[in-house]
């Protein structure tokens, strides 16, 4: 299989465009996913522009491929948005809802936790509802409060609900074209900040199953689990240590539900020691589902207690001085991994 | 208006440096709807604003310096530096905050007003939406409400033309916001945005109905975005001879200057008004430029914090 360098955003879109080439039942749904669909300007149309192509420019040239029946602008609505592509995903279609910032989520929660979530159960099986819900997470670059949260913890609470959290543009492709597939509802959360990153991405569509951890660096004295964007902060803190003798294992779970419990076990097992880092909160996030995992099924194992790596319990700050301090980083990651290796 | 203008333009440049961090929507073109509105307003009205709030936080009266040292991110800034530009408020001078969640305003806006009516403030609320956010449902939720408890508020929906980049006659189904207001059973106006009279006009009839407990009115006002969605935006939507066009014939600057009473004021004093605001900010931007970034202490202030 032929590969090229992409970046996540690439990714992310060569997948939504090969998933709609392939079935014509996967359709896109969201703000501004073309932007600029007007008559205001009435050379719009005739020129085929997309003045946007999602509020960062990752679906820009999926409308002009595939027209405006199968790339759908919607007003700003997010309640109607995922209740209708709940309805569309329960009566024939594939529907791919775009909703910008995850943290507009909190208006159209209901759709989503009340019914979409909910259908398969509570029809008594009898539902499939082959949903992908696609967001940005992540804080980084000083879009405050409102525009920086990672709530896949919070998605990850409710059953039903599928929760993928790519680290990289290989896994991003891969995952995207499993979500789109699968017929439960997937919540596809790309965290902002990785967009620009690059990775070899095979050229033709290939699927990662969910629930299968990825270990990014292998080691033997240390284990840390991280997710999205604190999978690099701790690679880069695991060559760090590298140096300095200490052999750390980083495990990116990839999906928070389902979460690959065994292959966190495995490592944990071998290394005795775990640091988990979470970017979505410092109180009943999910470092705090994977640190109860560890305790229920792995405590005889464990050489010292286990440290999570979390921003304060905060909303995200605006400045950027402060906004550094708030996410967790590389540095942090050492000093737990020092601090267990030391203990 | 002048000041507004002087802001957003200086901010289009200082955006350009670099120096600006996160997100910056702004209000040129819009001047005559803020002002006009919050010419009507005291000090103890509230306003709810939306994520191109700097207009209304200027209107509303919340101190340059402030606003623009917390745009820069720094210590002095009104909200401390943990807003930013999405997220400036000033409660002492009834500005609840631009909103960087469309259609945030409204039912935050009904709050508001409910105070004022329980507690006998004799208040008014005043709620800023676009017409991306009158698509909201909790705008329409907050409309109901306002009508069912008889609310003192306005809702102003600020029709631009475009929610981010997606034309409003794409988006809105009807093209006539201010007529889903008998829906509700309120009344509603219709005023051309970019004549500061005419809003001032609406604006006052509304404002004394709400504050007479006579409940809420809509305000649809039309006028135009001169820069972008964001700072950064290519605008691809739109070309720049259209904006060249609007710039020229939909100025609410220019419109207010040909219809003010040049027996009350004189051309010469509107430059001097317009001079006073470029010195203000000049003066604004180079205090945020050289203030202090907020002690990394600070992160963990203002919030629950017990572990």
């Amino acid at each position: 299989m032929s590969t090229s360098k992409k970046t996540y955003r690439e990714a992310v879109k060569e997948a939504l465009a090969q998933e709609m080439r392939r079935d014509p039942a996967v359709v896109q749904i969201g703000e501004d996913l073309r932007g600029g669909h007007a008559g205001t300007n009435p050379d719009l149309e005739e020129k085929k522009i997309e003045a946007f192509g999602g509020v960062l420019g990752v679906t820009k040239g999926l409308w002009g491929e595939f027209g405006s029946d199968r790339v759908i602008d919607t007003p700003i609505t997010e309640s109607a948005i995922v209740g209708m592509a709940a309805g569309a995903a329960l009566t024939g279609l594939r529907p791919v809802a775009e909703l910008m910032f995850m943290d507009f989520f909190g208006v159209c929660y209901d759709a989503l936790y009340n019914q979409a979530a909910k259908f398969r159960y509570m029809f008594g099986g009898k539902a499939r509802t082959p949903l992908v819900l696609r967001g940005m997470i992540g804080a980084g670059f000083s879009a405050a409060a409102q525009h920086s949260q990672s709530p896949y913890h919070v998605f990850a609470s409710v059953p039903g609900l599928k929760v993928v959290v790519p680290s990289n543009a290989h896994d991003a492709k891969g995952l995207l074209i499993q979500a789109v597939r699968d017929d439960d509802p997937v919540v596809f959360c790309e965290h902002k900040t990785l967009y620009d990153t690059t990775d070899e991405v095979p050229d033709e569509p290939y699927t990662i199953p969910f629930g299968v951890a990825n270990y990014t660096r292998q080691g033997t004295d240390v284990t840390v689990v991280a997710l999205s964007a604190m999978v690099n902060a701790a690679n880069e803190a695991a060559d760090k240590l590298a140096a300095e003798g200490i052999s750390v294992e980083v495990v990116d779970p990839r999906t928070v539900s389902p979460l690959d419990e065994e292959g966190i076990l495995e490592s944990v097992a071998a290394t005795g020691r775990v640091v988990i880092v979470d970017e979505s909160a410092a109180r009943c996030g999910f470092g705090h589902d994977v640190a109860a995992l560890i305790a229920a099924k792995a405590l005889d194992s464990l050489r010292a207690p286990v440290e999570l790596v979390t921003p304060p319990h905060t909303p995200v700050p605006f400045s950027p001085v402060l906004e550094k301090a708030w996410l967790p980083d590389a540095a942090r990651i050492e000093t737990a991994v020092r601090k267990l290796v030391t203990a | 208006m002048s000041r507004i203008r002087a802001f957003e333009d200086r901010l289009h440049e200082e955006n350009a440096t670099g120096d600006i961090p996160g997100f910056i929507h702004l209000y040129s073109g819009q001047e005559a709807i803020a002002v006009g509105v919050c010419e009507n307003l005291r000090d103890t009205d509230h306003i709810g604003s939306t994520h191109r709030g700097h207009g209304h936080c200027i209107a509303k009266g919340c101190d340059i310096h402030g606003m623009m040292a917390e745009i820069f991110g720094k210590e002095d800034g009104l909200c401390h530096g943990k807003g930013g530009s999405m997220h400036i408020a000033d409660l002492s001078v009834g500005m609840l905050g631009a909103n960087a969640i469309v259609g945030g305003a409204p039912s935050l806006a009904i709050g508001a007003a409910l105070s004022a009516k329980i507690l006998g403030t004799d208040g008014v609320a005043v709620s800023f939406t676009g017409d991306g956010g009158s698509n909201q449902g909790t705008t329409l939720e907050a409309m109901n409400m306002a009508v069912v408890l008889k609310l003192p508020i306005v809702f102003v929906i600020e029709n631009n033309g475009y929610g981010e980049a997606t034309g409003t006659d794409y988006a809105v189904g009807a093209p006539d916001i201010a007529a889903r207001a008998a829906a509700f059973g309120m009344p509603a106006a219709k005023v051309d945005g970019t004549d500061f009279f005419a809003v001032h006009e609406a604006a006052r009839e509304a404002v004394e109905r709400a504050r007479a407990g006579g409940g809420p009115t809509t305000i649809e006002a039309r006028a135009h975005r001169f820069y972008g969605h964001f700072e950064g935006d290519a605008q691809l939507y739109r070309t720049p001879e259209q904006v060249a066009e609007l710039r020229r014939t939909q100025d609410p600057l220019v419109i207010f200057r040909a219809k003010v009473d040049r027996r009350k004021v004189s051309v010469k004093e509107l430059d001097e008004i317009d001079e006073e605001s470029r010195a203000l900010v000049d003066e604004a931007v180079g205090r945020a430029r050289a203030a202090a970034y907020p002690p990394i202490e600070h992160l963990l202030t203002d919030v629950y914090v017990s572990y």
